[in-house]
């Protein structure tokens, strides 16, 4: 049988009360032990790192940004009892296990280059220039390990060292920019900004300006399509319902 | 109660009635649900928490007094200022500056780089940011950003697109201008070096998205705003333009009707800072973070409404904010990932709304608000939802079908992020669906600007999410990131141009919040609530209880 309307959004509100305001003490069932920054708290089993410290009463400045894996605010690198590894991971991305010991990273020192992306070249000579450093790499594949979106980064490093801005590009797509490789590195480098540059420079240069896109460019600027959009801008609401049913779809 | 059994990321349960979309989806492949009709349309919103009753009130103060409002956002504007006056002082700004840009994703980004190139130097220009630069809903937007470059398209299709989607209550020139500016951004993004999306022969892959009669989505996998924001950060940070971090602003500062700059405090170290302007942008985003009517949220940690919050205070009008954009596409399940998005370019490439008998029951991709309020039908009147441990329910995104439609691989190429968020849960989206239900996604409404982002209140512009207007009542995907570009732009090129025909600065008060809190004392409003709220607190309640203050 259908619902009233109104308790509806009530049956949804209660449905999402754990994510909203707070998991209840009475509705935890399972319970693990976790330290952080080297105090023991007992948590929710099956919470993320960042909830988990929420619950355990920390409130977030810093470390904590999108809450969605995109920023890299929330970076964190942790041991589990028992195990030598340590262990990186973003504290929104990932549940917290029982054992885990951890502390956040805030903030990345990481030297950044000045640039004027409209005086460089595709290849090795930008790289040379503003990272001469990059040449250190040592081969040792701990930012690789390191990284919590899976990136190989000594490879993209090496795809750089070769002046392989297209592979370096391609390889550190998906970087978010945590800082978690910089700061694992044994030879000091700061990947994830060598990285930038390179996928400005294949984006730039390597990628030209489809033709399509420079056609519709000069016809806006030549006032093309002025006419359409005055007359539009200017019709009636009951006008515009029948052009936008009327209006043809076009099959993906 | 005993440990759930897993298989493959789902409890048993799950995993069984996930064998009925298994069997029906080559039947579906082919098969998509009829488009609604206007009437159909309007019929099923009157169950979309927009429309539903309850959860809203009248302002009681101020320009749009009488205007319907979330009660949360109601909340925050009928609260009291989190200063009395008389603990700062104005005397001596620590910054002078003449363009003061606040927030930093892409819309305060893009603002900062145009008054840059339009010729206010980068020491004239402030840009502070409540969390770090580039802390914004901006960075998480993944499907794509509108653009009617293609051939069969036009700036004016994309216009009624725009206009249909928003229930034809957008704001006809300010919407002429995000459709007109759309191409010229591309070209800026590319220019820059964005890497968008491209076929082998070099044109753009371009995607339909709800509501859009032509393909004309841009994407970066699904990564967009990620891209988009990082490299126009880069071009900021090479022209090396002043910004700070952990520094929301809580007050402006007025002289008469023109904002003259604002107040700071400082998040860390609990000081405040004083900032003079000759112009002041407000770029503060949106506000699912205040959970409008009990629903997770898509959106970033610092989206708590304050722009719009500060905007009245100073006597800013503001539009639709009635409305709220409920993505219909929030993550369901595991727990952990609950209310985050799941982007509408899956539906572009051929995921389907399936129930729990395996039936396709509504057109992929209506308006958001439509085919949010579909799902909520689904679940809530038709009851063929499925209920999650926790008690949620959802609708199954059947997902493998778009490796079956375009060839395996396409999800790990297309939507990294997605299936890299799934599989640190143990669920792999290319071999079975995930579950879903609507989530606060955007503020549709805001203050309201003309087509330079120019406010009713002298020298405060606007750009982005806090504003209102463009989108009407409901907004379309791609039309997000494509406002901030388009009036980033516009209001940096218009606060420069004003800047240079010889602005003065102003006197630094606060007589507006003075005013402000006589309006709320005389409305009767007695409340010891403050705002702007800055964070929302999402410590436990176990804790909470027993919290003294003692330094």
């Amino acid at each position: 049988m259908p619902e009233k309307d109104n308790n509806i959004m009530d049956k949804i509100a209660a449905s999402n009360k754990s994510v909203v305001t707070g998991i209840d003490e009475k509705d935890i069932e399972h319970w693990i032990t976790i330290s952080i920054l080297g105090s023991e708290h007992k948590v929710p089993a099956g919470l993320t790192i960042m909830q988990a410290m929420e619950f355990a009463g920390y409130r977030f400045i810093r470390s904590c940004g999108c809450r969605a894996g995109f920023c890299g605010a929330c970076t964190t690198v942790y041991r589990i009892e028992g195990d030598y590894r340590l262990k990186t991971a973003m504290a929104c991305q990932t549940r917290v296990e029982d054992g885990m010991y951890l502390t956040q990273i805030p903030f990345t020192p990481a030297e950044r280059a000045t640039y004027d992306i409209n005086k460089l070249s595709p290849g090795i000579e930008a790289f040379l220039t503003h990272y001469p450093e990059m040449l250190r790499c040592l081969g040792c594949n701990s930012c690789t390990k390191a990284c919590p979106q899976d990136i190989d980064v000594m490879e993209y490093i090496a795809a750089g060292k070769r002046g392989d801005v297209a592979l370096m590009a391609e390889l550190s797509f998906d970087c978010i920019q945590c800082g978690l490789c910089a700061m694992r590195c044994p030879a000091e480098l700061a990947q994830y900004n060598y990285a930038q540059l390179a996928r400005r420079l294949y984006g730039k240069y390597e990628t030209p300006l489809p033709e399509h896109l420079k056609k519709r460019v000069e016809e806006i600027e030549k006032g093309k399509y002025n006419e359409e959009l005055d007359k539009l801008t200017k019709t009636g609401t009951e006008e515009l319902k029948k052009i936008y049913v009327a209006r043809d779809i076009e099959k993906e | 109660m005993a440990e759930l059994k897993f298989i493959g990321g789902y409890p048993e349960y799950m995993r069984k009635l996930i064998d009925v979309v298994h069997k029906t989806r080559t039947k579906r492949k082919d098969y998509t649900p009829k488009a609604m009709t206007m009437k159909e349309r309007d019929e099923v919103l009157k169950i979309h928490p927009d429309y539903a009753p309850g959860g809203k009130r009248a302002l009681s103060i101020g320009l749009n007094k009488g205007d319907m409002t979330p009660n949360e956002v109601a909340d925050l504007i009928e609260a009291y200022p989190l200063i009395q006056g008389n603990e700062v002082h104005l005397t001596k700004p620590d910054y002078t500056v003449d363009l003061l840009i606040i927030g930093g994703g892409l819309a305060g980004t893009s603002a900062a780089v145009w008054a840059n190139d339009k010729g206010i130097a980068k020491d004239k220009i402030l840009l502070v940011n409540k969390l770090r630069h580039g802390d914004a809903n901006s960075i998480m937007a993944e499907g794509g950003t509108q653009a009617a470059d293609r051939e069969n398209d036009s700036p004016s299709r994309h216009f009624l697109d725009a206009i249909g989607g928003g229930h034809f209550t957008n704001k006809p020139d300010v919407l002429r201008k995000l459709v007109e500016d759309a191409p010229l951004i591309m070209k800026w993004l590319c220019d820059l070096g964005v890497m968008l999306d491209r076929e082998e022969d070099g044109t753009f892959v371009e995607k339909s998205g709800g509501g859009t009669s032509r393909n004309r989505m841009h994407a970066c996998k699904d990564y967009t705003g990620l891209e988009e924001l990082r490299v126009i950060r880069d071009d900021f940070r090479n022209r090396e333009i002043h910004y700070l971090e952990y520094n929301p602003v809580i007050e402006f500062l007025t002289d008469g009707n023109r904002v003259t700059g604002a107040v700071l405090y400082n998040l860390e170290t609990g000081d405040y800072k004083i900032v003079q302007a000759k112009a002041t942008i407000l770029a503060t985003g949106g506000f699912g973070r205040l959970h409008v009517r009990g629903f997770p949220t898509t959106n970033h940690y610092g989206a708590t409404c304050d722009g719009v919050v500060l905007a009245y205070r100073v006597g800013a009008k503001l539009r639709d904010t009635d409305t709220v954009q409920y993505h219909p596409t929030g993550a369901a399940f595991p727990q952990q990932i609950i209310g985050l998005l799941l982007t509408e370019k899956l539906r572009s490439m051929g995921a389907q709304p399936v129930n729990k008998n395996g039936e396709a029951f509504v057109f992929p991709l209506e308006p958001r608000d439509v085919e949010a309020a579909s799902f909520i039908q689904e679940c809530y009147v038709k009851n063929k939802g499925v209920v999650t441990p926790t008690g949620m329910r959802g609708v199954w995104l059947d997902t493998p079908l778009i490796e079956l439609k375009n060839g395996e691989g396409t999800i790990e190429k297309s939507f990294p992020g997605m299936y890299r968020m799934f599989k640190r849960f143990d669920l792999d989206m290319r071999k079975d669906p995930v579950l879903v239900f609507p989530t606060l996604h955007y503020q549709n409404g805001g203050v309201e600007s003309d087509p330079q982002g120019k406010t009713n209140v002298d020298c405060l512009w606007v750009a982005g999410e806090v504003s209102g207007g463009v989108h009407g009542k409901n907004r379309l995907m791609g039309n997000s990131t494509l406002d901030c570009l388009v009036f980033g732009r516009r209001s940096g090129i218009s606060a420069a141009e004003y800047l240079k025909s010889d602005a003065k600065h102003g006197r630094l008060t606060l007589d507006h919040m003075k005013n402000y809190v006589t309006m709320l004392k005389q409305a009767g409003i007695n409340t010891t609530r403050k705002a702007p709220i800055l964070l929302p607190d999402y410590r436990g309640k176990a804790v909470l209880a027993r919290m003294i203050d003692v330094f």
